[in-house]
């Protein structure tokens, strides 16, 4: 399973999306990759991806794309992002 | 957790009184400058992002990661903190109003992960956070910072 984590610069929040999202995958035993993106390479990248996760701000940005695309709300939050991942992945 | 953030910010402020967002962005970008770590062009370009992008460095209740892309204006990766007097909003949705900005550059996309990780792994503890949140001196933040990342 292939899955974009996307904020505007592609260094900080995005990063820390990966690293929470790698963490609950684990723990759901899903095997996935997961790529840290800016904004303008995601909308390539969100093409061939299953799951796109980011924030309430940078969701419209990523426009029309086949994969689903999650919002977070707190980065830090492991039970939303828990909640929201493993609805998307069964 | 290994990693001691305490040694990697480059600048500490607690108690800084800011009347709106881009004050409290711009405090965080001269902490990035004191410390060597970026030109002062940087600052312009962290508030260029959320102007362009919206407040989606509020990344959770309170907490702002101010950044730019790696560009000519970071020298080296480092981090700021400022936590502020009173909190300001950013126009976030669920996470406003904001107390703590950090300030974040890197040199490149993968260099800076171990540091943010330790900052998420302190942040996401409600008890570290609020000790953070109440710290009135830079050398408090410090301690406390040290002593998180040091296991019991």
């Amino acid at each position: 399973m292939k899955i974009v984590a996307v904020c505007g610069m592609g260094i900080g929040t995005s990063v820390l999306l990966k690293m929470n999202a790698e963490k609950v995958l684990q723990d759901l035993g899903v095997d996935a990759d997961i790529e840290a993106a800016d904004i303008g390479v995601a909308r390539g990248a969100a093409q061939t991806a299953e799951i796109v996760l980011t924030s309430q701000e940078l969701a419209p940005e990523i426009g029309d794309v086949p994969a689903e695309v999650i919002v977070i709300e707190n980065f830090f939050d492991l039970d939303e992002i828990h909640k929201k991942l493993s609805a998307a992945v069964r | 957790m290994a990693l001691n953030l305490a040694e990697e910010l480059s600048s500490i402020a607690t108690n800084v009184a800011v009347s709106d967002w881009r004050q409290a962005v711009r405090y965080a970008g001269d902490g990035l400058v004191a410390g060597g770590v970026t030109t002062e062009d940087y600052t312009d370009q962290m508030i260029a992002a959320v102007e362009e992008h919206g407040p989606y460095i509020v990344i959770a209740p309170g907490v702002a990661l101010a950044h730019a892309r790696p560009s000519e204006s970071v020298k080296k990766g480092g981090l700021s903190w400022v936590s502020l007097a009173s909190p300001v909003e950013f126009g976030h949705k669920s996470n406003d109003p904001v107390s703590l900005v950090i300030g974040l550059a890197a040199l490149d996309h993968t260099a800076h992960i171990e540091v943010l990780r330790a900052v998420a792994g302190i942040l996401s503890n409600p008890a570290t956070r609020s000790d953070l949140d109440a710290a009135a001196s830079p050398e408090e933040v410090r301690s406390l910072l040290a002593r998180a990342a040091s296991p019991k």
